[in-house]
């Protein structure tokens, strides 16, 4: 009566069922390099990303003495002239319309004016533009920046001092930071716009990447904890046998955190037209998908990578392969970490 | 029937869970009531609209506005906003010299006056200080007005200054401007713009007294921080009026000390110093003592509000120079609605289907995650619209979006949890013993993951300006709530259900069957454990698994189980 991820998740946790994630680590770090590099070389060659007018500043119209105030003829008005061009629209006090562009050429201006005026049924007096500075400034960028390198140093001490090893705060930034640059790059290949909305996509990617390391590596603690003492397995294989262990975890979680991202992304931009909410939803789920991703192929297989070397986990080893002469009887012994 | 203890624990935290959503719908009730608050929390700028406020520098002709210096008001705007609650405003520069302000709702006249004074402070020695009036009383008794002083009279002191207490600086022009002085002139008010070395006429913000001051002593660019308390009196009694303590910099306490300590020596009005704020004295108290530690208070008629406006607005510094409005409006959502409605419709949709899922995953214990979900979002709905009425949060569409990505944050820990108590019953454990070693595990698990969340939360709050601290909040608020949520509902709740015949018989539909969770097979781990790590492939599926079992290791595995009362198992250190 078991659900097949049931009797999976058992498979998993006695070891039946294995997967290679830490042994085969050549083969996801070579994707992750190649996932990197291109993640950095899109938005280059692209262009640069495509930041929104929060960050940029743009030109502002303001339409006063309307009839009405509804936001679709500005739009029209606005694509009519630029064709690819956001435009915000917002009414103020019910009698004006106050529409916001990417910057636009004095030419530009002059038209987009002209055909507001005629869109909103108004002479071209009643049009004013001028420019309008970023509300997401340099300042804003700078103290966020200075928030997430204070933020990423003490998650770095605090994990540090909770795990009692610093390579476990190594390995899980490091794939953060992967997760980061692939999300952009994603984000660059697609081409949506940066908006703040975006930001707050990343901020909280971050913040689920880290999350979901911490999960996974607080298993690992709990099982090497011990494994030191016993014979049965040599440090990757232990590290490996707690990612199998919570990968039934890992899965559903993803699945839970992704269902009414997805759902936002697809239903609510797509069918619905909420275009905002697209870029949010679409940072939020490529981050899940990744961060979850990268727990079990990089930042475990990172660790056991990391320590191997120790004297103590060495000697350790090479114990362990020594009460298993006959083993190698049945498959040849691949060694599982050099 | 005495109760077993992990009941009786069940029962205390479920309760101390009733009482936290009876005080906090009780709260809001009452805010509701006998307040200004509303059941629904308020929403940002982007969803609602707000009010659009163009400020405008107010400069002396031919002064002219540096783009540096508009971006610096900018920035100082932005801080003094963030500081009084996590509104999510907008701020930015249109055009050459203005700046649009965008907040939700209708801000108070207070609001707009922190955000627009410039809040120059200044500590300048007072040299004359006198009765407000502009008419001398003559010799016989009859007060004359003070006539209009005589440019051509002197304006240069006879002898050079010695220090900025010296009486020196009162020229014959100074003084017949002083006389002159009308403190409910328009010109008074905007005095500010008085070079800093160079003597002041001013008066005090009531009007009470006029004064000449000397040089600017110590200017606000030394504060480093400052806070508003009450004031209390040298035997530290609280005096119940409010005060603003300053801290100086290094150069801003050595200044300060210098200057305190040539007041003190000195008697009458010049031994009084003058706290000048946008160009009004608000105190000038007398020196009684040398300040050396750079931290001086200053008192006046503050309420509790307006020594914390102009303590953040000290904290922040000055705007390089004054704003007034231009012209204020009501703005419309630049979302509207109707992008909330699709958004919550969709996340409602997501919703349901993580219902499915989980149900499909773990059975009827999958109602426990929906039954916790449900109280989070309670919890989370009741916090949120407290928070909105006491600190001025605002629902954002970003705001939204991570209430719905909280979802998964708060999932995750049932999830590690029924994880853990199944592991425990692959061991062979009981359901009890298994909920409850369970829980010691994942609890370990959940407050290390939890904690990096709170980390994040509160790092960015202090730190980050604007969205992103909107961010950090609702971070930080799903991250408690969620901790509160699994320790005072769900572990409860499956301490109580491990006790029903249901659930602890086993039944396939509980979600916690230890015969599909495969407990019976326990040994064959011990036996098979090298398994992952000889495998050359991955195994990509059980089938696939199975096959590349030997038969002789099927039959040593199932001899293993049947034989062995061995309950230590991987990983576990119990």
């Amino acid at each position: 009566m078991a659900s097949r991820l049931t009797r999976f998740g058992n498979d998993l946790y006695t070891g039946a069922r294995s997967y290679d994630f830490v042994a085969k680590r050549r083969i996801w770090y070579t994707i992750a390099i190649v996932m990197v590099i291109a993640s950095i070389l899109i938005p280059i060659v692209k262009g640069g990303f495509n930041f929104s007018i929060e960050f940029r500043g743009g030109s502002q119209f303001q339409i006063t003495n309307v009839s009405t105030t509804a936001q679709g003829p500005a739009q029209k008005a606005v694509a009519s002239v630029v064709p690819n061009a956001v435009a915000l629209v917002t009414s103020v006090n019910n009698n004006g319309v106050q529409v916001q562009t990417n910057q636009l050429t004095a030419a530009q201006s002059a038209q987009v004016g002209d055909a507001l005026a005629k869109a909103y049924n108004v002479s071209t007096k009643e049009v004013t533009s001028s420019f309008i500075g970023p509300t997401w400034g340099a300042d804003v960028t700078q103290q966020s920046i200075q928030g997430l390198i204070v933020f990423l140093l003490l998650a770095f001490v605090a994990m540090a001092l909770y795990f009692r090893t610093w390579k476990m705060s190594a390995a899980a930034i490091i794939s953060l930071f992967h997760d980061l640059i692939i999300t952009a790059g994603i984000y660059a290949l697609v081409g949506f716009e940066i908006s703040p909305a975006t930001m707050i996509g990343f901020l909280t990617i971050l913040g689920y990447s880290l999350y979901d390391t911490v999960v996974v590596f607080d298993k690992i603690r709990e099982n090497s904890r011990q494994e030191l003492n016993l014979t049965r397995r040599t440090f990757a294989e232990s590290v490996n046998l707690a990612v199998n262990q919570t990968l039934v975890r890992s899965i559903n979680t993803a699945v839970v955190a992704a269902l009414p991202v997805a759902s936002i992304l697809f239903i609510g931009a797509y069918v619905f037209g909420a275009a905002t909410l697209r870029d949010i939803s679409l940072a939020l789920l490529i981050g899940i998908l990744v961060g979850t991703y990268s727990t079990i192929f990089l930042a475990a297989p990172m660790y056991a990578h990391f320590r191997q070397g120790e004297p103590e986990i060495r000697k350790h080893d090479i114990r362990v392969r020594a009460t298993r002469p006959k083993a190698a009887t049945t498959t040849s012994v691949a060694v599982p970490a050099e | 029937m005495a109760k077993s203890s992990p009941v009786k624990k069940a029962g205390r935290s479920l309760t101390w869970l009733g009482v936290l959503v009876v005080v906090m719908v009780g709260g809001l009730a009452a805010s509701v009531f006998f307040s200004n608050a509303t059941w629904l929390p308020k929403l940002g700028l982007d969803l609602q609209g707000g009010t659009q406020i163009i400020l405008q520098p107010v400069i002396t002709t031919g002064q002219k506005v540096q783009q540096q210096q508009l971006d610096q008001a900018v920035s100082i705007i932005r801080q003094r906003i963030d500081a009084s609650g996590i509104s999510e405003s907008q701020i930015s520069t249109e055009g050459a010299n203005n700046i649009v302000v965008s907040i939700p709702g209708t801000p108070s006249a207070a609001t707009l006056n922190q955000i627009q004074s410039s809040a120059k402070l200044d500590f300048r020695p007072v040299l004359v200080a006198g009765a407000p009036s502009t008419s001398t009383v003559g010799a016989d008794g009859k007060s004359t007005p003070a006539p209009t002083p005589d440019p051509n009279l002197q304006s240069t002191p006879s002898v050079k200054p010695t220090n900025d207490s010296d009486l020196a600086y009162v020229t014959p022009l100074l003084q017949a401007q002083y006389e002159a002085f009308n403190c409910k002139s328009p010109a008074a008010n905007s005095t500010n713009v008085a070079p800093a070395n160079q003597p002041l006429i001013t008066c005090e913000s009531d009007d009470s007294v006029k004064y000449i001051l000397g040089p600017v002593e110590v200017p606000g660019q030394d504060i480093s921080n400052a806070t508003a308390s009450l004031v209390q009196s040298s035997s530290g009694v609280s005096t119940g009026q409010w005060g603003v303590n300053i801290v100086f910099n290094g150069a801003g306490t050595a200044k300060f000390a210098t200057v305190t300590t040539r007041l003190n020596g000195l008697t009458g009005s010049q031994n009084q110093f003058a706290i000048v704020l946008d160009g009004k004295v608000i105190s000038a108290p007398a020196t009684q003592a040398v300040i050396t530690d750079g931290k001086p208070q200053i008192t006046g008629n503050f309420t509790q509000a307006s020594a914390q406006t102009l303590a953040d607005q000290l904290k922040f510094g000055a705007l390089p120079f004054s704003f007034q409005q231009l012209s204020r409006d009501t703005i419309s959502a630049t979302l509207g609605s109707s992008q909330l409605a699709s958004g919550l419709l969709a996340g409602l949709i997501g919703l349901v289907l993580v219902v499915i899922y989980t149900l499909f995953q773990y059975r009827l214990l999958g109602l426990v995650t929906v039954t916790s979900l449900v109280v989070a979002a309670l919890l989370t709905f009741l916090a949120i619209s407290l928070m909105s009425w006491h600190y001025g949060y605002r629902l954002s569409l970003a705001g939204v979006a991570g209430l719905i990505v909280a979802i998964g944050f708060t999932a995750d820990s049932f999830i590690v949890y029924f994880e853990r108590i199944r592991d425990e019953l692959r061991d062979g454990r009981g359901l009890e013993s298994a909920v409850e070693a369970g829980w010691k595990r994942a609890q370990r698990t959940i407050y290390a993951s939890k904690s990096t969340n709170m980390l994040a939360a509160i790092i960015l709050y202090v730190l980050a300006a604007a969205n992103v601290k909107g961010f950090a909040f609702t971070l930080g608020l799903t991250t408690i709530i969620d901790v509160l949520v699994v320790v005072l509902f769900t572990h409860p709740t499956l301490q109580l259900l491990a006790k029903t015949r249901f659930f602890n018989s086993g039944n396939a539909w509980s979600g916690l069957d230890p015969a599909a969770l495969g407990a019976v097979y326990r040994g064959a781990a011990q036996f098979r454990e090298p398994v992952g790590a000889r495998r050359g492939t991955i195994a990509s599926s059980s089938k696939e698994a199975a096959k590349r079992q030997t038969i002789a290791e099927r039959k040593a595995a199932e001899l293993v189980s049947s034989g062995s009362s061995d309950r230590k198992t991987d990983g576990k250190d119990s």
